[in-house]
């Protein structure tokens, strides 16, 4: 891919972003009946779906689709642009929504749970907001993307309504949106600086023009932003607390849209707006790599402490957001393309793991990873994807998480280190670690229940479903999308002309 | 001969009906707030004309008489003045319907003389903006100051107090307005706005000058609550009638601030309130201050009206920081506050009425989930409101910041910046903590279920809703009234 991109005109990134928006009222005036309320989620995201998938043909062959809406500032348009990496998370986050929409109806209706149209009006808005993190052009379009899903997932968080929720959701609160202060700050920063906040592949800083201490400075600002939602330690511990959310939102919103949106944050911030040159030139890619290794090891260690298994599912998340951020931080294009596979890979083995644990929790009223004795027989289709997600996690091949970490090593070997690969082996193994027991538990450690609910298909459905498409992008990484090609060609892209 | 007319016509409508309301209301007292809404819808579309003839680049003058300035009067209609005017008419239109559903309440029989006091306030502000002439434009504060010591003191009983107190406040801060004037009249023998630009340029600078310049400073400081000097606001609004906050939160100070850049701007110029003495310095530090010391009192308040007044205090301190970064950016931030404010605050104050006079109280501990079933409109309305103020993006509340930021940014102001981001983070705090309740906090569902009114009325939740949805319009458009209008008439020198 080394030919130059066409831009072409298009409104389908608009109308991506804007159909679940659209849902938002007609979930809302379908209060009282749920089926028609449901139908609107529903057809949402498929139709959401589709729209980003008919970005790809054009895609392959060179053709970026841009919309300009209007100049929201002076000098700055909010300008929707799908170009590779934002159709690829696009991608990744829109057909996981699907699953999540089946889901949360097996989930919300299984727990009876109450204000139902709230959250699925929360998530549909989330959803847009997500999309247009994906397709923003520039960093203003992406900050107010970015601060309208810290908004929107709120009443997800706090869902619940207890002491715990309410508290849960003032941490979440304090942390996201101090985190779009410093991202504001460094916008206004960046466009003193530029004059221009449109995101180019291999930055848009003019080294000259930025000093050392400046650009540390500005680089921290712009890390703080991204870096709460990405959970690079120390920003991290909002995402356990928020864990008292429905899981359907910790599956999608806490494993994908939300955290991702952080990790596609980090991609972009290194990317398009530093550079691996000023990156380099600055050292701040060691500072990257140094926080993303910390986070890796400590996050899996943690891990180990928790017993509620969505606090432990939580912090494996932690660990492997920064898996994507030590792939951007080694600045060579294997390491880079297998950051964003792992964005996807990640996702739909993370997601499995979670749509286990609230499938467990909705048949089986059980939290933690203690009660968990004999459910591998009561449940077996759920525990056999929770078994696979597992191995798929530490990356033994030829599952799918395979895929990216190679990648990420093969970079880190191009970049001429070997710790991040030392790191990434031994995480592979403290996965296990963590993960393995839960099993054992499940299925060794007595006799099953005397249990008469069964697994509820609405649920077990959608995590079939997601653990099969784990396998298959193991199997056939181009196969499905052709993420594989989309992901090595931002990859070359970005780092096209950087010397070491 | 209105096109010839039009920028007298506001301030002089409205004086006009003022005096005769008394008597068309004489027999039938339920006039009196159609007529009030009637002559305010009249100031809206004139108000809207004049911008509209602005936008063609006509700088309008008017001549009082027919006296030639500097010896007459003159009225100068400039982007600047048609757009605080606008806005300011604006939101004093929504405010006086939702005036139509519970003045009867709020201010039973004295609706009469109340109205007649909304005039004769939307003149003194009217005259306050238009006006190009210092003195006059005194004349006009006094009209606009004695109205809401009125419009303030019919409310609770403790209104009274804090009344008299702003009156006192008040008065002092004319009178220093207006020995300010008379060091300038001595040192310039003009009292017209553009007259006293041009010989000020010329004359080289004097203690008497600096007197002046630093009296009627104090004195606007006064009247727009800058802090240390707010003293008199918080009192004010929180016993004051729901609709006099509403009416005296967005437009009292706002007019003040107004005030404010006129002189330093446009009347004294840069080269003076920067590089003579730093007084844009002192007032950019004050606000600072301010708008930390607001943002923090107000997160500590039991009460929804009072909380809004020391936010008032926070937001004026906004204002502040962007007159005194002189720069472009900082200027249109100001004065794009100046409009957003006064949307964001009206609502808000909007809101606490409704809550009044459905709940019979505003207190924020007693707030709990049931205000949000009985008003899920207000309740909307608030959390829209509520957003923008945090600063969220679109809102509107957001590019006053974005703005601001970049002026400070631009002028390498670091305390600045940090003070305009973190004040963000104070704002969601103390409205978080109104969301939890109402939300979130599960009252006691027998409880003194009577005190609440079954549903909210449509005509004071249609001015609310339009006040706070407006804020999302505002804030996808900004770049438009901008581009268009603020922009057009940046400060010389800057």
């Amino acid at each position: 891919m080394t030919e130059t991109w066409q831009v072409y005109p298009s409104i389908i990134p608009l109308y991506v972003v804007g159909i679940s928006l659209l849902a938002v009222p007609l979930i809302v005036l379908s209060n009282n009946r749920p089926n028609l309320r449901e139908f609107w989620t529903l057809g949402a995201s498929i139709v959401k779906f589709l729209l980003v998938f008919s970005l790809l043909p054009n895609l392959l062959s060179h053709r970026i689709a841009l919309f300009t809406l209007w100049e929201i500032a002076p000098g700055i348009t909010l300008t929707l642009k799908a170009d590779a990496m934002g159709v690829f998370f696009a991608l990744v986050a829109s057909s996981l929504w699907i699953a999540t929409s089946l889901y949360s109806i097996g989930y919300m209706r299984g727990l009876k749970e109450h204000k139902q149209t709230r959250y699925f009006a929360s998530f549909a808005v989330c959803l847009s907001a997500t999309m247009g993190i994906a397709f923003a052009a520039n960093i203003l379009t992406f900050l107010i993307f970015y601060e309208i899903l810290t908004v929107a997932t709120y009443p997800l968080v706090i869902h619940k309504e207890t002491k715990e929720a309410i508290s849960a959701g003032r941490k979440y609160l304090a942390y996201t949106l101090s985190a779009g202060i410093l991202l504001i700050a460094a916008t206004v920063l960046t466009y003193k600086l530029t004059g221009n906040l449109d995101f180019k592949a291999g930055g848009i800083f003019d080294p000259t023009s930025l000093p050392r201490q400046r650009a540390w400075i500005l680089f921290l600002l712009f890390l703080g932003g991204v870096g709460v939602k990405a959970a690079i330690m120390p920003l991290h511990s909002w995402l356990p607390a928020a864990m008292i959310a429905p899981t359907p939102v910790s599956a999608l919103l806490h494993a994908v849209a939300v955290v991702k949106s952080g990790a596609f944050g980090v991609l972009r911030l290194v990317g398009f707006i530093f550079g691996p040159t000023l990156m380099h030139l600055y050292g701040l890619d060691i500072l990257l790599t140094t926080l993303a290794c910390l986070t890796i090891i400590t996050a899996s260690l943690l891990a180990f402490r928790q017993d509620n298994l969505k606090h432990r599912l939580a912090y494996s998340t932690v660990g492997h957001l920064s898996y994507i951020v030590l792939g951007a931080a080694l600045l060579s294009p294997a390491a880079f393309a297998g950051a964003l596979l792992h964005l996807l890979n990640h996702a739909f083995l993370k997601i499995t793991l979670f749509f286990c644990a609230g499938a467990i929790y909705v048949t089986m009223h059980k939290e933690k990873i203690s009660e968990l004795k004999g459910v591998g027989h009561a449940m077996p289709w759920t525990m056999g994807a929770f078994t696979i997600a597992t191995i798929g996690l530490m990356g033994v091949p030829p599952l799918n998480g395979f895929i990216s970490k190679w990648e990420i090593c093969l970079g880190s070997l191009q970049a001429g280190t070997v710790l991040p690969l030392i790191i990434l082996i031994i995480s592979g193994l403290l996965n296990g670690g963590y993960l393995f027991p839960i099993i054992y538990k499940a299925y060794y450690t007595g006799t099953p229940h005397p249990i008469k609910e069964k697994e509820p298909y609405i649920m077990v459905v959608p995590l079939l479903v997601t653990i099969s498409f784990a396998v298959l992008l193991g199997l056939f990484p181009n196969g499905v999308f052709t993420f594989f090609d989309l992901a090595t060609g931002v990859g070359k892209e970005i780092l096209r002309g950087f010397v070491r | 001969m209105i096109s010839h007319n039009s920028p007298a016509l506001i301030p002089l409508i409205s004086l006009g009906s003022a005096i005769a309301l008394p008597l068309i209301a004489f027999k039938k007292k339920a006039l009196a707030h159609p007529f009030t809404l009637l002559v305010s819808f009249t100031m809206v579309i004139l108000s809207f004309y004049n911008i509209a003839r602005v936008w063609q680049g006509e700088r309008i003058t008017y001549h009082f008489g027919g006296w030639l300035p500097p010896v007459g009067i003159e009225y100068l209609l400039d982007p600047l003045s048609a757009f605080i005017a606008c806005v300011i008419n604006t939101v004093a239109f929504f405010v006086l319907i939702h005036a139509g559903g519970i003045l009867e309440r709020e201010v039973p029989h004295r609706t009469v003389p109340y109205c007649a006091l909304i005039l004769l306030f939307l003149c003194g502000a009217n005259g306050i903006i238009i006006t190009g002439d210092v003195f006059n434009l005194y004349v006009f504060l006094e009209i606009f100051s004695l109205a809401g010591y009125g419009l303030i003191a019919v409310g609770e009983r403790a209104a009274v107090v804090a009344s008299f107190r702003y009156l006192i406040l008040g008065t002092l801060g004319a009178s220093f307005y207006l020995l300010g004037v008379g060091f300038l009249y001595i040192v310039t023998g003009s009292l017209n706005m553009a007259d006293l630009k041009r010989i000020i340029a010329v004359i080289p600078v004097n203690p008497a000058l600096i007197a002046a310049l630093a009296l009627m400073v104090t004195g606007m400081a006064l009247k727009m609550a800058l802090f240390p000097l707010h003293g008199w606001l918080p009192d004010a609004y929180t016993y004051a009638p729901s609709t006099t906050s509403a009416l005296i939160a967005p437009i009292g100070t706002k007019v003040a601030a107004y005030v404010l850049i006129r002189l330093l701007f446009f009347v004294f110029g840069i080269k003076i309130t920067v590089d003579t003495i730093p007084l844009l310095d002192v007032i950019g530090y004050m606000a600072a201050a301010g708008v930390l010391y607001g943002s923090l009192l107000a997160i500590a308040q039991k009460e929804m009206k009072r909380m809004l007044a020391y936010s008032s205090v926070a937001q004026i301190g906004y204002i502040g920081i962007g007159l005194s970064l002189a720069n472009p950016m900082g200027y249109i931030g100001a004065v794009l506050h100046i409009l957003n404010h006064a949307f964001m605050k009206g609502a808000l104050f909007l809101v606490a009425g409704n809550l009044r006079n459905g709940s019979g109280h505003s207190e924020i501990p007693r707030f709990d989930a049931r205000l949000r079933k009985k008003y899920p409109g207000g309740m909307a309305a608030f959390s829209v409101a509520a957003l923008s103020m945090i600063g969220i993006p679109p809102m509107a509340g957001f590019f006053s910041k974005w703005y601001l930021s970049l002026g400070a940014v631009e002028k390498s102001n670091w305390v600045m910046l940090a003070v305009i981001l973190i004040s963000s983070l104070l704002n969601a705090v103390y409205f978080i903590r109104i969301w939890e309740r109402v939300y979130l906090i599960k009252g006691n569902e027998e409880n003194d279920d009577t005190l609440l009114q079954e549903k909210e009325p449509l005509i004071l939740l249609v001015p609310t809703l339009i006040l706070s949805f407006s804020l999302i319009l505002l804030g996808l458009g900004n770049s438009f009234l901008v581009t268009k209008i603020i922009a057009r008439i940046i400060p010389p020198g800057m």
